[in-house]
Order: C-alpha cells, then sequence, then structure tokens
C-alpha cells in the first residue's frame, strides 16, 4: 500500500510538470497581453515594453517556462498581470477558500441526500419512494449546473414570491446562510443524482446476495439487516464515485459562482480568462490539476482500507 | 467521470463480462459478417428470409422504453427545429422586431416575448437549437475521427505504440476538460467552428481511453484468433471484427457527448467567450436574460433559453440511457 502510493506521487510528478507544459504552451501562443492597450488603461508601447521585460515575458520560452516551474516549486506564483501588483497566492488565498466552502458544502448535501434517497428508493424498490428518486435523479443528472441555478432562480426567488410564498432567498451574493443555499443545489444537483442512482443499484445488488437472506433467516430486524449488512457493503463501490463527484463540483464552480456572482476562484478565473491573465489562469489550472489528482489517490487508498479484497 | 480504479489493469474502468456459453447477439452478428464471404454463395434465398438483425431488435427495445421514446420524440423535434430553423422562425435570427418593445412579455404574436434588443425570441431560441446542433453534432465526429482510430490502434497493438499514446492521453485527461477547452477557445477566439474544433481536440481523449479498452478486450477473443489463424492482417481484423462488437459503446459514447458538447457551448457562450454576439446562442442568451434587475421584471427573457438547453439535455440523456440498454442485451433487467 506505501509503496503503491508513493508510485502513485512519483507517477503524478511527470503528468503535473506536462501538464503545466501544455497550458504554458497554449497561453504562450494565445494573442494579446494584459498589457495590451486595449486590455487596460492605453499605456504606451514603451512602457508595454518595460513591463514585458519586468515579468520576463521578452525571454525564449524554455527559460521562462524552467523559471516559472523552478519558482512554483518555491510557492511562488507570481504576480498576477491584471491585477498588479497583488500576487497570485494572495488572490487564490482569498477567492480558493470561497470556493472550497461551496464545494464542501454542495459534496456533502450530495453525499447526504444522495445517499438517503438511494438507499430508500432500494429498500422500497419500485414503491412510489424508488419512482419519486429515481426521477429526480434523471432530472437532476441531465441538467447543467448553471441551467440548474436558473432553473431554482426562476421558482424560488421569482417564482415563489409572485405566488404568495416568500423564503427570502437572493438572487446571488455571498454574505450569510441564506446565500448559500441555492448555489449549494445547483452545484450539488448532478453528483446527488449520480449519488443516488449508484447507490440504489449497489444496495439492489446486494439486497439480493446471499448473505443478506441469511441474515433475515436468524431473525434480524428489517433494519438490522439494512444497516449492517446492506448499507456496509453497497456503500464500497460508491466510494469511488467520490474523485469524479470532486471533479464535477469542482469545474461547476465556474459556472455556478458566475451565475450566483460568489466571489470564488471559479469566478475570478473566468474574469482572468476575458482579460487574459495569464499567471492566474497557469496558477489555477496547475491547483486543479493537483487538487484533482490528490483527492483520486485519496479514494483510492480509502477504498483499499475498507475494502480488504483489494490489494495494491 | 472515468477514474482510474486498482482494480482494471487497463485503469480505464472498463471491464467486459467474461465469456459466457451462450454468445451475444453481437458476437453472433460478428460471426456472420465474419462468414460473410461464405454466406454470398448461398443465394438471395437465405437473405431474403426475414430476420432479426442485431439493429431491428435494439430498435423494439429501445421503443419499449418509455422514458427512451420521450428522449427520442424531443431530440427530433429539437433536430427539425434546428435544421429547419431558417423556414420556421418568423424573424431572423439577429432581426430586430421593434426597439420600443424590448423585453415585451409573450404574446400570441411573440409565444417567447421579446428580448433587450426587441428580437423575438422565439426565432432566437430556433437558430440557437441550430448552433447547439452544429455545435453537438460536429465535435462528436471530430471526437470519432480522432478517438476511434487512435484507441483502436492502441487496444490492438499495444506495446510502446500504446504506452506512448496513453501517456499523452493521461497528461490531456488530467486537465478538467472544461479547462482545457476554454483555454483553446481563450488561444483561438470566440466563434463557432472554434468551438466545435475545441470541444471535439479535447472530447477525443475520453473516446480513445474507451475504444483503447473495448479492443483490448476483444483481442483476446476466440473469435480473432481464429480470424488471425486463418491469416486475416491486423486493419482487416480490427475493421471486419473487432470494431462491429465495439460500436455499442461507440454509439452511447457519442449520444452523450452530443448534450456534453451542447452544454459546453452554452457554458462558454454563457460566461462571453464562446458563440461572437450577433449569433443566436442559447448560452448568450441565459446570460442575456440573467443580467441584474431582468430576472424578476422580465423571467421570459430567462426562462425559454433555459427550458431549451434543459429540455435538450434531458431528451439526449433519456435517448442515451435508452440506447445503451437497448444495445446491450446482456445488461437488461
Amino acid at each position: 500500500m506505501l509503496r503503491y502510493s508513493i508510485n502513485r506521487i512519483i507517477w503524478f510528478i511527470p503528468t503535473l510538470l506536462a501538464m503545466a507544459a501544455v497550458t504554458f504552451l497554449i497561453m504562450s501562443v494565445t494573442p494579446g497581453s494584459p498589457f495590451d492597450p486595449s486590455a487596460g488603461n492605453g499605456v504606451n508601447p514603451e512602457t508595454i515594453a518595460n513591463l514585458e521585460r519586468l515579468y520576463g515575458l521578452d525571454r525564449p520560452l524554455p527559460e521562462r517556462f524552467g523559471k516559472y516551474v523552478w519558482n512554483a516549486v518555491h510557492g511562488d506564483f507570481g504576480v498576477s498581470y491584471h491585477s498588479r501588483p497583488q500576487t497570485v497566492k494572495d488572490i487564490i488565498g482569498r477567492t480558493f477558500p470561497v470556493s472550497l466552502q461551496l464545494g464542501a458544502m454542495a459534496t456533502v448535501f450530495a453525499v447526504v441526500i444522495g445517499m438517503t434517497l438511494g438507499t430508500l428508493a432500494a429498500v422500497n424498490q419500485n414503491g412510489w419512494l424508488d419512482y419519486f428518486s429515481v426521477t429526480l435523479a434523471i432530472l437532476f443528472y441531465s441538467m447543467p449546473n448553471f441551467v440548474m441555478g436558473f432553473v431554482l432562480i426562476l421558482f424560488f426567488v421569482v417564482w415563489l414570491p409572485n405566488h404568495g410564498i416568500d423564503l427570502g432567498l437572493p438572487v446571488g451574493g455571498w454574505g450569510g446562510p441564506r446565500d448559500w443555499i441555492l448555489p449549494m443545489i445547483a452545484l450539488g444537483a448532478a453528483p446527488l443524482a449520480t449519488l443516488a442512482r449508484y447507490t440504489r443499484s449497489s444496495m439492489i445488488e446486494v439486497i439480493r446476495s446471499d448473505f443478506v437472506r441469511t441474515a433475515r433467516a436468524k431473525g434480524l430486524t428489517e433494519n438490522g439487516v439494512v444497516v449492517k449488512h446492506v448499507l456496509k457493503n453497497a456503500l464500497v463501490p460508491v466510494v469511488t464515485l467520490i474523485g469524479p463527484i470532486f471533479a464535477a463540483v469542482g469545474t461547476g464552480s465556474f459556472f455556478v459562482e458566475q451565475v450566483f456572482n460568489i466571489p470564488g476562484m471559479g469566478k475570478f478565473f473566468v474574469t482572468s480568462m476575458q482579460v487574459q491573465d495569464q499567471t492566474m489562469i497557469l496558477a489555477v489550472v496547475l491547483l486543479y490539476g493537483v487538487f484533482l489528482a490528490a483527492m483520486n489517490l485519496a479514494v483510492d487508498l480509502i477504498y483499499g482500507l475498507i475494502d480488504p479484497r483489494i490489494r495494491y | 467521470m472515468a477514474q482510474s480504479h486498482p482494480r482494471t489493469l487497463d485503469g480505464d474502468g472498463l471491464t467486459l463480462p467474461p465469456q459466457t456459453a451462450t454468445p451475444s447477439a453481437s458476437e453472433l452478428a460478428a460471426g456472420v459478417g465474419g462468414a460473410g464471404s461464405l454466406s454470398r454463395f448461398a443465394g438471395g434465398e437465405l437473405t431474403n428470409r426475414r430476420q432479426r438483425s442485431l439493429w431491428g431488435d435494439a430498435w423494439r427495445r429501445l421503443l419499449r422504453n418509455k422514458l427512451a421514446v420521450i428522449g427520442l420524440v424531443i431530440v427530433t423535434v429539437f433536430m427539425v427545429l434546428a435544421v429547419f430553423a431558417p423556414v420556421l422562425a418568423p424573424y431572423g435570427q439577429s432581426e430586430v422586431v421593434d426597439y420600443r418593445l424590448a423585453r415585451y412579455d409573450p404574446t400570441w404574436t411573440w409565444p417567447f416575448g421579446l428580448d433587450a434588443n426587441g428580437r423575438d425570441m422565439f426565432s432566437r431560441i430556433l437558430f440557437g437549437a441550430q448552433v447547439s446542433l452544429v455545435v453537438g453534432v460536429l465535435s462528436q465526429v471530430i471526437v470519432m475521427l480522432i478517438g476511434v482510430p487512435l484507441g483502436a490502434i492502441s487496444g490492438y497493438f499495444g506495446g510502446s505504440v500504446d504506452n506512448t499514446l496513453m501517456r499523452l492521453v493521461d497528461v490531456i485527461y488530467a486537465i478538467p476538460q472544461l479547462l482545457l477547452v476554454l483555454l483553446f477557445v481563450n488561444w483561438w477566439g470566440p466563434g463557432l467552428v472554434n468551438i466545435f474544433l475545441a470541444i471535439g481536440l479535447v472530447g477525443w481523449v475520453t473516446e480513445a481511453r474507451l475504444v483503447r479498452g473495448t479492443f483490448l478486450a476483444l483481442r483476446e477473443q476466440e473469435y480473432v484468433n481464429a480470424a488471425r489463424v486463418t491469416g486475416a492482417n491486423g486493419v482487416y481484423i480490427m475493421l471486419r471484427h473487432i470494431l462491429p462488437n465495439s460500436l455499442t459503446p461507440i454509439i452511447v459514447a457519442l449520444t452523450f457527448g452530443i448534450p456534453t458538447a451542447i452544454f459546453t457551448e452554452a457554458a462558454l457562450s454563457y460566461v462571453g467567450v464562446g458563440i461572437r454576439p450577433p449569433q443566436a446562442s442559447w448560452g448568450m442568451m441565459v446570460a442575456d436574460g440573467s443580467k441584474p434587475g431582468y430576472i424578476q421584471s422580465d423571467p421570459h427573457m430567462l426562462l425559454f433559453p433555459v427550458l431549451a438547453i434543459g429540455l435538450t439535455m434531458l431528451g439526449f440523456t433519456f435517448l442515451g440511457d435508452g440506447l445503451r440498454d437497448a444495445l446491450d442485451p446482456k445488461g437488461n433487467d
């Protein structure tokens, strides 16, 4: 297990380097720079040349890339070209916690509700609860998160108040708990659906197995069977979903943060894209890469821990 | 969605069921295809006989599935509206009906109302469908043209070819796909062509992994060995024996690829790096309708594009789910 993890981590280094190289290359061939007069305040060409020299943009590409990697390894991701003199680290340090909070809430929401729905559906197979959760899962699953966000806004912020039921939910912002509810649902809906679907089919498979029949035969109560035998075994394959769910929540936040006007990293990233803030874009892409890879590794290791049949 | 799973050796989570005593319909079909040279001598009687083909069976199974039929209807309506948009739309896609009537509520004349520039929302939704259809289909054509051959070569030949290709695939796969599409579009600039090119050039990776996994598993099958023994060369085996048997996952993946591409285009246009403004795009209409103040005063500007995207997604998902069940007789409950 230790060897496996070390192996995975070592393999990750070239992947990350290649990822950085691909992004760096794309960014360097992308026309326009944050110092273009069109992007900012009409600075003269001499100033632009000076700025480019200051940030080393006049150096050859391999040298720039080497320097970038060297600095990044030392925790220095440079200055945001657009929001000088703020450093990329400052901006990410300010916006990432917001995204992390939103992402964590959405994940918890998806896991709790999704697994509950899946379990209830499996236990009451072909009952109304089953049909309800399956229908809900399909609806949530096929709805892109930003569309989901607007559906929620149209329903809770426009339609309900117009019909006399005002829950006091705002269109957007990130001030207090009231602002958190709709983005959390919008971002968590798709993962919730995936989880509910998998939990349901996994549970149904376990319910049909021999050891469950044995457990019933020896006189355990229905709740005892479900909690002790079915749930425990059915959750094992569901754990593998947590990796993809983090990925979905991570990239989903770009749009959900835009929809609800949340000052997180996703919204900032979209802005960076529009103003060609290369250092910001590069850092965000790398951060996502590291984050997702770490999550996937963690999931694989957890999987090995809870399922003794798996050996690395 | 696929993530490396410790249990599968090829690391793409795709496992085929072990060989069973009774060959599946698809395997039988391939057997017939393989013996095609023989049936040529059997004369017309054999081929004229009413037989239940693999596709006929799948079609019947699809029609039995209520959700799949709903999906099929939605997708068909969407495609007809998209293709005939120029004929069906009462106004041009950027034609201003009356600037003074901007944001006019839905009426019988303008069933979806007018937008902030006084343009007919209904016409723009139809033209937006056209953009969505073009992006969805053409991006998947690119995905297929790159992903299928590369995955096939990688899976069939294995060895160093496979290693090199899969390392490349791993790197691209490590970057969230949406991010990469954003980077590409940012590089090439907005516009319809750049969008479906970017989606296609990023999306083939998933397809290649899928095809590779299928080919890897199928090349060990007995009928492939039999073909090899009789002297068939690699390309012939790949095209005549393995490819027909990998069509199911490929078709299902493409069916799910279309709505993903449509969503990606809408999302890009929504954040302002997608379709160029005078052209209609659902994502852009969502962006227009969600500007501060409009949501509460003129919800129709947001409602109709949101419904259009949502319904299309729903239709393709239903159809994709149905196709997967219909094409895979083994997985039927």
